[in-house]
């Protein structure tokens, strides 16, 4: 699904990342860790388009037929092929309705062109009548079908995170990177979160790359683990690997 | 349900302005009719540049320039050619004007779609530029017309301007303009286009990873509101009879940002209504500027007093919104260089 | 012989509008260095500058050279009156919002310009000493054309001598490069805030002085233009950048002067000159000549 190979990022002369390689197989859930300033949202920033690298490539594989070097393109352009996020610091659309967030999600896979939408004719009517239905659905399987008309920016934390999330589904990715999701929650509903990304997952055929601070969702969710210190991948492998990898331990402890 | 009440209060407010105009022709004398004439025209201002600067978060100061494009388009136009040659006595029109003499309809479409394809040609670069910056250059694109028009001797007849333009403006056409604008601006608003301008107002980097090319969008948007504000210029013209270049300075764009500031920034009926206080408040307030004879009493007007009274007012609207209900953080970041 | 005065004439008269230029676009920079606004009132500010100094010499028993120290010190206090009312309260809101301010605040002053100082044209009173032509060579120039370059070049020594040694210059600098660990450590923010707007308008008004013996025609209107062109300037050379202002002043001098000497068939376009170079440098260098590129954090 997701290829990235050594792969730099400098700002100035500040390495956020170093010579990364990793991969992504087709329906996998990878984990990426690491302690703050690692570099995690940066490889996250690089493969969504927001920044461009200073070297390295990322190939990136829908439908294993064809193949598209990431690269170089736009954030919208890469949205297009599949690849969607969600934001470490939350950025939802503030000032709109918790439904309108969702429904621009869409907005990329509208065939219909602007003055179709003005005039409203039967053929975008039906279309918007499609896409109203489907962020409805999203919003349901969010649990956040009651607030659809409150405003994004009222809602509580944890609630915009999951609408980021929705927000990212109705795109129709192929692959979801989620950044942080479970910040801010508490065990509860830490363990719906779980218990959600597994059932997008699988209702939407997703590959899923995350970063998360809470060790428990990582390993409990994860097939792989990339770990991550100063910019440098110190450590990969499946979870039971990763804790007991004596370098990632060192990282997190601070020592050396 | 929500859908058809909705429905039936715009055929409720669309029944009442023809009444309204239909009883205002009847009975209101030049003067008045005038100030309704104004109204509309600057409602259409309003709306298309709080499409710009409201609706999809841009910060557009060029409304002036792609007014005078419009306003010189259907002046050149629609004048008879005898008029054209009483005009450019300094020098004679281009060959290619000389003899036309469109109608009304055709001439304010041509001068919606001229200021359009400007505001493409100078979106197409400029639209990259955040806020500030792009104040600046739009604003630069309009002085720049601005000083064009007053050089292109032949084309515009410079300084001098154009007189004797066709008054076909009335309020029919004053207010059709309007409500055409105001049916164009909630449906496009409405639809995911709309939205998608929302959004890229809301957080341009949310709005890619969305999907959305800020790039398309801006434009468009750009261009839509440029295309009325040359329909709305060409109306000025076709009211007025007489422009020439120094009508388009940033006055006018100050006068329409008052409008969107008032009403709103993204708020459509809230546009609508302050396009007709202000304009009738500029037009009452005028008494601070002139000298009125009340037969005993001589009333000394102070010339810029007027003016005063607007700036204030929109310093004070624009802090004490903020003070209140508009939240929003995203002061300090440094969003004016993409990479 | 006669080619070689002629363009020594338009050089000095370049130099001359370029440090002018710079003087005013020294406060944007400034200015936005810190709060990432357009002071659009700034250009006004300038005017209040030239009024005020009209006022003194013509109003009050005070020898010119007093007024034309004062009056900039009363615009640099205007300038910080300018900064409470229109800007404070909007700190920390969104760019749109503060900068639809600034421009209702420079709508104000030049429309109280209008109000009080009336909209007719006035003549500013240029002192003898500034006002004789000398010959030098074949060239006949003006005084204050070498008098505009001197001054600015000594306000410029004393302004880089104020941001490079002294604690409050400092903490000015430190406040540009980053506002909040500048301002978590314990920098007074407002006062330094202050003391930019202080300046910036000091300067602006020592700058309208100097164009007022140059161009000794008053009008409420005047600080348009050059405000403008002299934010042009600053974008020019990189805004947030001192030397960048200056640089982008003379370039933008120059510029307009010799496209009216070299060209004299574009010079009705000498207005749109500034602008067309605005609109090169955002495309090719949007940070400008001595800028340096930000990147957004996201």
């Amino acid at each position: 699904m997701l290829k990235i190979e050594n792969l730099d990022m400098r700002f100035g002369g500040v390495v956020a990342c170093n010579n990364f390689n990793g991969e992504i197989g087709n329906g996998q859930i990878v984990g990426l860790i690491g302690p703050n300033g690692a570099g995690k949202t940066t490889i996250f920033n690089v493969v969504t388009g927001v920044y461009k690298p200073t070297a390295g490539r990322i190939l990136f594989s829908p439908n294993g037929s064809e193949q598209h070097q990431l690269t170089g393109l736009s954030p919208d352009r890469i949205a297009k092929l599949g690849v969607c996020r969600t934001f470490q610091n939350i950025r939802l659309f503030g000032e709109l309705s918790v439904l309108e967030n969702v429904f621009i999600g869409n907005h990329l896979r509208v065939k219909s062109d602007v003055f179709s939408t003005v005039l409203r004719l039967p053929h975008y009517v039906t279309e918007e009548k499609r896409l109203y239905e489907k962020s409805l659905y999203l919003l349901e399987k969010i649990g956040l079908q009651d607030t659809r008309d409150e405003k994004a920016s009222s809602l509580p934390y944890g609630m915009q995170r999951r609408l980021e999330i929705a927000r990212a589904l109705a795109t129709d990715p192929k692959l979801l990177l989620l950044d942080e999701p479970a910040a801010g929650m508490n065990p509860q509903e830490t363990k719906e979160l779980i218990q959600f990304i597994r059932e997008i997952k699988q209702e939407f055929g997703l590959t899923i790359f995350l970063i998360e601070h809470h060790m428990d969702v990582i390993m409990e969710i994860s097939e792989k683990i990339y770990v991550l210190d100063h910019g440098v991948l110190i450590a990969e492998g499946n979870p039971s690997e990763i804790q007991r990898n004596e370098r990632v331990v060192e990282a997190y402890l601070g020592v050396g | 349900m929500r859908e058809k009440s909705k429905t039936h209060v715009t055929l409720i407010i669309l029944v009442l302005t023809i009444l309204g105009l239909f009883l205002a022709n009847r009975y209101l004398d030049a003067y008045k009719i005038r100030i309704i004439n104004l109204s509309g025209i600057y409602v259409t201002l309003g709306l298309s540049m709080n499409l710009i600067n409201g609706m999809t978060g841009m910060f557009s100061l060029g409304h002036a320039g792609f007014m005078a494009i419009g306003a010189y388009t259907v002046g050149i136009l629609t004048m008879p050619v005898s008029m054209k040659q009483m005009n450019f006595f300094m020098q004679p029109i281009v060959p290619f004007l000389a003899n036309v003499e469109w109608g009304f309809l055709p001439a304010l479409l041509a001068a919606g779609l001229i200021a359009a394809l400007f505001g493409v040609l100078i979106g197409a670069p400029v639209l990259r530029l955040t806020d500030d910056y792009l104040a600046i250059a739009t604003l630069g694109f309009a002085e720049i017309i601005r000083v064009v028009f007053t050089n292109t001797q032949s084309l515009t007849n410079g300084a001098l301007g154009l007189k004797g333009i066709p008054n076909y403006t009335n309020t029919w056409w004053s207010w059709g303009v309007a409500l055409v604008t105001m049916w164009f601006i909630s449906f496009l608003m409405k639809g995911t286009y709309g939205k998608a301008f929302l959004a890229i107002r809301e957080d341009e980097v949310a709005a890619r990873a969305m999907g959305i090319n800020l790039f398309k969008h801006k434009v468009m948007s750009f261009s839509f509101g440029c295309f009325f504000a040359g329909v709305a210029g060409g109306l000025m013209a076709a009211l007025l009879g007489t422009i020439d270049p120094n009508m388009f300075r940033i006055t006018l764009t100050f006068n329409i940002l008052l409008i969107v500031v008032l009403g709103g920034l993204g708020k459509i009926g809230g546009t609508v209504i302050a396009a007709v206080v202000v304009t009738v408040m500029m037009e009452a307030l005028r008494f601070l500027d002139e000298s009125i004879d009340l037969g005993l009493v001589q009333i000394k007007g102070i010339p810029g007093m007027r003016m005063v009274v607007f700036s204030i007012i929109l310093i004070f609207v624009v802090i004490v919104r903020e003070k209140g209900f508009l939240k929003r953080t995203k002061g300090r970041e440094l969003t004016y260089v993409k990479n | 012989m006669g080619d070689v005065s002629i363009f020594l004439q338009h050089l000095t008269n370049g130099i001359s509008l370029g440090s002018l230029y710079a003087l005013i676009a020294i406060g944007y920079t400034m200015v936005y260095g810190i709060l990432r606004l357009i002071n659009f009132a700034h250009g006004d500010i300038f005017m209040l500058g030239v009024y005020l100094t009209f006022y003194g010499v013509i109003y009050t028993p005070l020898p010119w050279w007093l007024v034309f120290i004062l009056a900039p010190l009363l615009t640099g206090f205007i300038g910080i009156l300018l900064e409470k009312v229109a800007y404070k309260p909007l700190r920390g809101s969104a760019r749109i919002t503060i900068l639809i301010s600034a421009i209702g605040a420079s709508f104000l002053l030049q429309n109280l310009g209008i109000v009080i100082f009336g909209g007719r044209p006035r003549a500013f009173p240029v002192p003898q000493l500034l006002n004789h032509v000398i010959k030098l060579g074949g060239v006949s120039i003006n005084v204050v054309t070498f008098i505009i370059p001197a001054v600015s070049i000594l306000l410029l020594i004393g302004l880089t001598y104020f941001t490079t040694k002294t604690k409050t210059g400092l903490a000015m600098r430190a406040l540009s490069k980053d506002y909040e660990t500048a301002s978590l450590m314990g920098i007074d923010i407002n006062r330094i805030i202050s003391i930019t707007f202080f300046m910036g308008s000091f300067l602006a008004a020592i700058g309208g002085i100097l164009w007022g013996s140059r161009y000794p025609q008053l009008m409420p209107l005047m600080g348009a233009m050059p405000g403008l062109k002299s934010f042009i300037a600053a974008v020019v050379g990189g805004i947030g950048n001192i030397t960048g202002a200056v640089i982008g002043g003379f370039i933008l001098g120059l510029g307009e002067i010799m496209l009216v000497a070299f060209l004299p068939r574009l010079s009705g376009y000498r207005d749109a000159f500034a602008f067309v170079l605005l609109i090169i440098i955002l495309l090719v260098k949007p940070s400008g000549l001595m800028g340096n590129k930000v990147t957004e954090k996201v």
